[in-house]
């Protein structure tokens, strides 16, 4: 029974069914419980929540980084079973911290000011909460002064800055000074991205790390954590 | 005289009437519910003046916008349907006239990185008497030099009629502040034909105006021959009007500039992927831009501007080299004409980062395609790789090249009662005689420019050699004179309108 539920999810993570309104990329699945739905059955009837994690959510999507990987798949479905993964999280985060399991860290996004450019960031966002991150994301155009304030109250384990326009970029810097001056620097890690960015471009402002791309940023922000 | 570009003789459409009035109504419905996100206060103020619904969203920083049907047709009736862009040698000048589908090829954009060429020699391993010459490539930071070379090798490709800046200036000493002047000044100083950019900062508006005024040679003479105009894009997809960029639209019609209104959705991600709802969602946009323009300043010439891309499936990133591209660039160059309006529409993206077989056919895909729609003004034609990210100066001479064979192929089919007697009267000459070869025939076409040239860049045909000898062509045109701006001229320029670096100056001693 167990086992029934946890492959059903994980079917469903690998389709991006978010709940039973979904049609699935194939079709004719209309009314048939998704992620919401399995996932929230699944607690009710005992499954042990690390279970659903493990064998559910990151299982299904090792399979979809596979698919991904031989062109199989592309963007737009690994964005759709990220995005049930992230959905799956939020329903799961009582019941992890209930068994003691802590959350794998908090991370703020933002486009910096005067930039508009979000799509990357967007992108960035679904990706790192399908990883299993709590993610709040500030939006586009983003002063130091709020980005701090965020900082300040939401007490995130990591910020991502994104910025898509060379006269932007200078923002980064200015965010990051501004951290400093408020004496939070060194209670976040600054991960930046975004195409005129680069991994110099991060060691010259005194970030923590650079993203190439959605998966590379996961990456960086894996080895961040481990290594604090 | 304005430049000739091509006059399309038969246009391509992919929709028929039908569909175009159902895409208009969908664009009307668009504007009114869910209506456009509106982040300007005064944009927001001029729509509810004349009868829009305005709803202020205070804890979002915007109004809501519901533009009625009314009050956009109102506005384009305003909107003039041809619009002259001038230039520093005057049969230059470009018309763009939205009934008459003639195409014109012009440079952009912004791109970040400039990409070398060299050429190397390699050595076979396994036979070193083998020894063969290949491009490599190069990428680094664009900077001033390089738009001032840019614009040079502009001015002389032949089948390129205007110019956008196609490189982002990021030398050291560019700032916010001295941006604008300096690319400006970069590109008139280094051609004489039409140049358009995008502004960095509303207040240099009025400098950069001046330097154009002065080069004209006064306030009325701009206005008659307008050789710079402007780009706002004015949409973030979807249906959001941003604040900075519609400041700039407003100010830059109040001052009878032309300008280029347009938005630049990527279907899948900030617009449908279905080609109907991203036409309907992109000409939405573009109306809307308009309709304040006109209601700003009634007559003010603006373009339609249609920069429709599809998001890419490998990383969401804008595609330029796949059929929907060219699907909706081709129905937005006819909504344009079902409005009357000239358009500014997109070709010669590739989505590689080098130059070579996938460029060259992701390129010419659209050239040929989107000319064949009939777009007045067809930007991002000339030597754009990655996506719009990176400028290379070999590929626009190869890009100049393919396109003078895109204009021959459009060129009307002459079949009159005059040509055809005449060909009935070679074709009975020539069988009369014992070769019965039509070769003699050949040459006056050939001299009259009807018959095209071999391919430029062919080699001894075993090899391809296309990129050395655009290598060579490159270097060789960068080599030409270029006519500056007088040193009177000049001078008063650089008095002025503080800003411009004193490297641009030709005329400096020293
Ligand atoms: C925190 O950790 C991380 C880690 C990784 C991170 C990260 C953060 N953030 C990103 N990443 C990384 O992961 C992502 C996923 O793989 C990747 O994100 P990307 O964002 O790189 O990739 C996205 C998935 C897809 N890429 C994009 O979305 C950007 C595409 C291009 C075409 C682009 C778009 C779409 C837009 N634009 Co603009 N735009 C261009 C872009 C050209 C290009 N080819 O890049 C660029 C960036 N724009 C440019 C310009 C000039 C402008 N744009 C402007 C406006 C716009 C639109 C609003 C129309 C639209 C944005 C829509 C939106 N919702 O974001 C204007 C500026 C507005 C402003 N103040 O921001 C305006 C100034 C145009 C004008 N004259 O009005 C150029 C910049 C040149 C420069 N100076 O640097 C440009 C390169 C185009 C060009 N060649 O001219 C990685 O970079």
């Amino acid at each position: 029974m167990t086992n029934d539920i946890i492959e059903r999810i994980k079917q469903n993570v690998i389709q991006g069914r978010m709940d039973k309104e979904d049609e699935g990329f194939n079709g004719g699945m209309v009314s048939q419980p998704g992620v919401k739905e399995l996932v929230q059955q699944a607690l009710d009837e005992g499954v042990d929540p690390r279970r659903i994690v493990v064998a559910g959510l990151t299982e299904a999507m090792k399979i979809v980084g596979d698919k991904f990987e031989a062109k199989e798949y592309f963007i737009p479905d690994m964005l759709a079973s990220a995005e049930t993964v992230g959905a799956a999280m939020d329903i799961l985060a009582p019941y992890l911290a209930k068994s003691g399991v802590a959350s794998k860290g908090k991370v703020l996004m933002a486009t910096v000011k005067g930039d508009l450019h979000d799509i990357g960031k967007n992108i960035v966002t679904i990706i790192l909460k399908g990883a299993g991150y709590e993610v709040k994301d500030l939006g586009a155009d983003v002063g130091p002064e709020a980005i701090v304030a965020s900082v300040r109250e939401e007490k995130p384990d990591l910020l991502g800055l994104s910025a898509l326009l060379t006269t932007t970029m200078v923002a980064m810097k200015e965010t990051i000074d501004s951290l400093a001056q408020a004496g939070l620097r060194d209670r976040v890690k600054v991960i930046i991205g975004g195409a005129p960015t680069s991994v110099e471009f991060a060691a010259e402002i005194g970030a923590d790390g650079y993203g190439a791309d959605a998966f590379h940023a996961v990456r960086v922000v894996e080895e961040l954590r481990q290594a604090s | 005289m304005p430049r000739e570009g091509v006059l399309v003789h038969r246009i391509y459409e992919r929709l028929d009437r039908d569909q175009v009035e159902r895409i208009h109504s969908v664009s009307m419905e668009i504007l009114r519910h869910p209506g456009i996100m509106c982040f300007n206060r005064e944009a927001a103020d001029i729509f509810a003046s004349y009868g829009a619904t305005v709803t202020a969203e205070p804890s979002a920083r915007h109004w809501q916008v519901s533009i009625p049907e009314a009050l956009v047709l109102q506005a384009l009736k305003r909107a003039p349907q041809m619009v002259k862009l001038g230039a520093r040698q005057e049969e230059n000048s470009l018309i763009l006239d939205g009934n008459e589908p003639r195409v014109y090829f012009a440079s952009g954009s912004e791109t970040n990185i400039w990409l070398d060429m060299r050429v190397e020699t390699f050595v076979s391993k396994a036979d070193h008497s083998v020894a063969v010459e290949l491009a490599t490539f190069h990428p680094r930071r664009g900077m001033l030099a390089d738009l001032c070379a840019a614009a040079r090798l502009g001015e002389h490709l032949d089948n390129l009629d205007g110019f956008i800046r196609p490189v982002n200036i990021q030398d050291e000493d560019i700032t916010e502040e001295n941006k604008d002047v300096n690319k400006f000044f970069a590109c008139l100083n280094n051609m004489t034909k039409h140049v358009m950019a995008g502004l960095t900062s509303l207040d240099k508006l009025d400098k950069v105006i001046r330097m154009a005024e002065i080069i004209a040679g006064g306030k009325e003479e701009l206005r008659r021959n307008p050789i710079i105009s402007f780009i706002t894009c004015v949409f973030k997809s979807p249906l959001q009007l941003v604040d900075d960029t519609t400041q700039k639209c407003i100010e830059i019609v109040r001052r009878g500039m032309p300008l280029v209104i347009s938005a630049s959705p990527q279907g899948g991600s900030t617009a449908p992927i279905k080609e109907d709802g991203m036409v309907a969602q992109i000409n939405a946009e573009i109306l809307g831009g308009i309709a304040l323009s006109q209601l700003v300043s009634p007559g003010a010439p603006v373009i339609y501007g249609s920069v429709p891309t599809r998001a890419g499936l490998d990383d969401l990133a804008d595609t330029y080299g796949v059929p929907e591209f060219n699907q909706y660039n081709v129905d937005c160059v006819q909504m344009a004409r079902f409005y009357g309006l000239p358009c500014y529409s997109t070709a010669g993206v590739a989505d590689v980062k080098v130059p070579g077989i996938q460029a060259t056919v992701e390129k010419l895909f659209s050239h040929i395609v989107i000319a064949l729609s009939g777009a007045q003004y067809i930007h991002y034609a000339f030597g754009l790789l990655d996506k719009t990210a990176t400028f290379c100066p070999v590929q626009a001479v190869l890009d100049d090249a393919h396109i003078g064979m895109v204009k021959s192929l459009l060129r009307a089919p002459k079949v009159d009662e005059v040509e055809v007697v005449t060909s009935l009267e070679q074709i009975r000459q020539v069988m009369a005689t014992s070769q019965k070869l039509f070769v003699r025939y050949i040459r006056p076409k050939l001299r009259s420019g009807e018959v095209t040239l071999p391919y430029p860049f062919e080699g001894d045909k075993a090899r391809d050699e296309i990129l050395l000898r655009a290598h060579e062509k490159m270097q060789e045109l960068l080599q030409r004179p270029v006519e500056h701006i007088p040193p009177e001229v000049s001078e008063r320029i650089f008095r002025e309108v503080p800003g411009i670096l004193p490297r641009l100056n030709t005329y400096r001693e020293g």
